[in-house]
């Protein structure tokens, strides 16, 4: 009985050690070792931080390095202030086949690939596309208008990418939040903005940290739309990365880059847990 | 002007076809408690949630202290509510909870530590502030959801079922305490339940309620006794009901035969029924005299001769079911606690009667 138990044990936890060993934790281990040693000669390596100082010592991998951070964090809050009101809408206010209408439209657009999802904001989007046409069309503009590799375009596609995993996790908090508890705010003399203030958005805190981490992970981490929707002047650091591996083959380089990113992941994540009084453990149940 | 704190005209709710609330008009005087008692779906709960705001009347007045309050929005309104499942805010600690009206009207922090450090005070829980909701047991829950409301100083406090999640002692230590807390607030309490003792022991005045209208409104001893309707009769307290046709009318007293073959002699208190109106008849447990001898009840109009089918044992409340030799059906019959029945078993034959006067007969429709 006792070994049956433990045999069950290990079976269970196997696949899991397997998945963190095999994909995480080894090719992890590896990279750092590749981070940190430095090509001397052909075949002759020796350990330095060297990489390292050289993303420090290039302002150009800084300043994308920046650049991804900040441009992450706004997409996160476009993404947030669009999805609170939709899950707010899709949680509180319809109800019954519209409340799963809604949270199936919300899904159709995962069904298809990111890159096609991805060409499909480059047909509107693109010089001779849907809406340069419409504007010459109603004659708001003259000549055709490129709306495509830009920051812009790139932050229309993050968000875009990242809406669901935002509006899930919001809407699974705000449903948990019984009506009469905002009656109750409403009743006590709140308004609108209040009852908002001191009632739903405190509740609904785990909810949109836990999915603001997803997204800033993903819009951090996201290599196709910053590829396919930026121009010359939109580099994302993801892209730095590929190019040092498989463009310049500096593979030392690029280990480091990948260390920093998660790095600036981890540190932005923790800061943003600390900041909001919020810890993981209730963040993710 | 008169001293009612809320009135209600005419007031009427539809949703679609169906009309929750069909004009439904009452008046509650300052400081009382007054119940609306009535079964899940009568639309008690529509007038609640039309008097706190978030419904609007299809047609009729709200007016609170004489003023009409149909256009003021739920959180201008004068009035607060106990909602069913008390609705404190998990957020927020108890001095949260309790300072959020306060807030919200812009009062000075100090001024708002005092009146919560007062109402926790006045509901018996001082010092338990800064604790979290869900630290609370159910009694204190409900005790903070009241000062919740009763720091806003309402001119009307609603209460809709907030004792349906207690378990039945707490429930009925919250009856006395409710009745207490509202003479010590000295508020208009509404109260919305659909259990007539809560209703009955707190209530200054009770309104029962039925598919959407008031069947009776009135003090508890007058619902219990003189049942307008028959809902009422049926609704208030434990009753035996018979149905039969009016034989011989006279002055209000009555002569009926019921559908069993029975004849029973009962009043209509006024109704005015007529010969060969049908009827429903109804007897309480506790008007029924029991007894050994057949001489015990030979001085009443109603008597009958049964056997016992079975004994409920409820404490104060026992109760004998039985089956009249003439046959119909099982009448309930409440056992006296003088101790003469204590041994009664099933199958005793023994022997019943009431006053007429006790039969309660109402016009059972159409005929």
């Amino acid at each position: 009985m006792q070994a049956g138990a433990k045999l069950g044990f290990i079976l269970l936890i196997s696949p899991l050690v397997l998945w963190l060993g095999l994909l995480i934790v080894i090719p992890h281990v590896d990279m750092f070792l590749v981070s940190i040693r430095e090509r001397i000669g052909v075949g002759q390596y020796q350990t330095s931080f060297a990489n390292y100082m050289a993303f420090f010592g290039e302002p150009l991998y800084i300043i994308t390095f920046i650049r991804t951070a900040m441009m992450s964090i706004l997409a996160t809050v476009i993404t947030l202030l669009i999805g609170f009101p939709v899950a707010f809408y899709i949680a509180k206010i319809a109800k019954g086949r519209l409340q799963s209408a809604l949270f199936l439209l919300c899904l159709v657009p995962f069904w298809v690939s990111e890159l096609v999802r991805t060409f499909g904001w480059m047909i509107l989007l693109r010089e001779t596309g849907l809406i340069s046409k419409f504007l010459q069309w109603s004659g708001l503009a003259d000549q055709p208008v490129e709306m495509l590799y830009n920051d812009v375009a790139i932050m229309i596609g993050l968000v875009y990418t990242s809406m669901l995993f935002m509006v899930v996790p919001l809407i699974t908090t705000m449903e948990s939040l019984d009506d009469s508890v905002i009656e109750a705010g409403y009743d006590l003399g709140g308004n609108g903005a209040s009852v908002l203030r001191e009632i739903i958005i405190p509740h609904a805190m785990p909810g949109i940290v836990s999915g603001s981490i997803v997204v800033f992970m993903l819009s951090l981490g996201n290599y196709l739309t910053p590829t396919m929707l930026g121009g010359k002047d939109s580099l994302w650091f993801t892209e730095l990365i590929y190019s040092q591996f498989i463009v310049r083959f500096n593979w030392e380089l690029g280990a480091a880059f990948g260390f920093m990113l998660l790095f600036l992941s981890s540190v932005i994540v923790w800061g943003t847990l600390k900041l909001t009084g919020q810890t993981l453990k209730s963040t993710m149940g | 002007m008169s001293t009612a704190d809320l009135e209600c005209v005419d007031l009427t709710k539809q949703f679609g076809n169906f009309t929750a609330v069909d004009d439904v008009s009452f008046t509650v005087p300052a400081g009382s408690f007054f119940s609306i008692l009535g079964p899940s779906g009568c639309g008690k709960t529509t007038i609640m949630r039309m008097i706190a705001g978030f419904l609007e009347p299809t047609s009729g007045d709200i007016l609170i202290r004489g003023r009409s309050v149909l256009d003021v929005a739920p959180n201008k309104r004068p009035v607060n509510m106990v909602f069913q499942h008390l609705a404190l805010f998990p957020m927020m600690n108890i001095e949260g909870n309790i300072g959020y009206g306060l807030r919200r009207r812009g009062l000075a922090k100090p001024e708002i530590a005092r009146k919560v450090d007062e109402a926790l005070e006045r509901i018996g829980l001082p010092g338990i502030g800064k604790r979290k909701v869900d630290e609370l047991s159910g009694g204190q829950k409900q005790r903070v959801a009241i000062a919740r409301c009763m720091v806003m100083e309402p001119e009307v406090l609603l209460l809709d079922e907030p004792l349906g999640a207690l378990d039945l002692k707490l429930r009925e230590h919250m009856k006395i305490e409710l009745k207490t807390l509202q003479a010590a607030f000295d508020t208009t309490f509404i109260y919305i339940t659909h259990d007539q003792s809560e209703a009955l022991v707190m209530s200054d005045q009770i309104a029962v309620m039925n598919e959407g209208r008031f069947e009776q409104v009135g003090t508890g001893r007058e619902l219990y006794y003189r049942p307008e309707t028959a809902f009422v009769a049926g609704f208030v307290g434990e009753a035996n009901r018979w149905r039969g046709r009016v034989t011989r009318a006279e002055a209000g007293e009555l002569q009926l035969a019921t559908e069993a073959g029975l004849t029973f002699a009962g009043t209509d208190h006024g109704r005015g029924l007529a010969v060969g109106d049908q009827a429903e008849i109804f007897v309480r447990p506790e008007a029924i005299r029991i007894a050994h001898a057949e001489g015990d009840v030979a001085h009443l109009e109603n008597r009958m001769t049964g056997r016992v089918t079975s004994l409920l044992f409820n404490g104060a409340a026992s109760r004998a079911m039985l089956r009249p030799e003439t046959g119909g059906d099982e009448i309930e019959v409440t056992l006296p606690q003088s101790g003469e029945f204590a041994d009664l078993g099933r199958d005793d034959t023994v022997h019943i009667g009431w006053e007429g006067a006790q039969a309660n007969a109402f016009s059972a429709g159409g005929s």
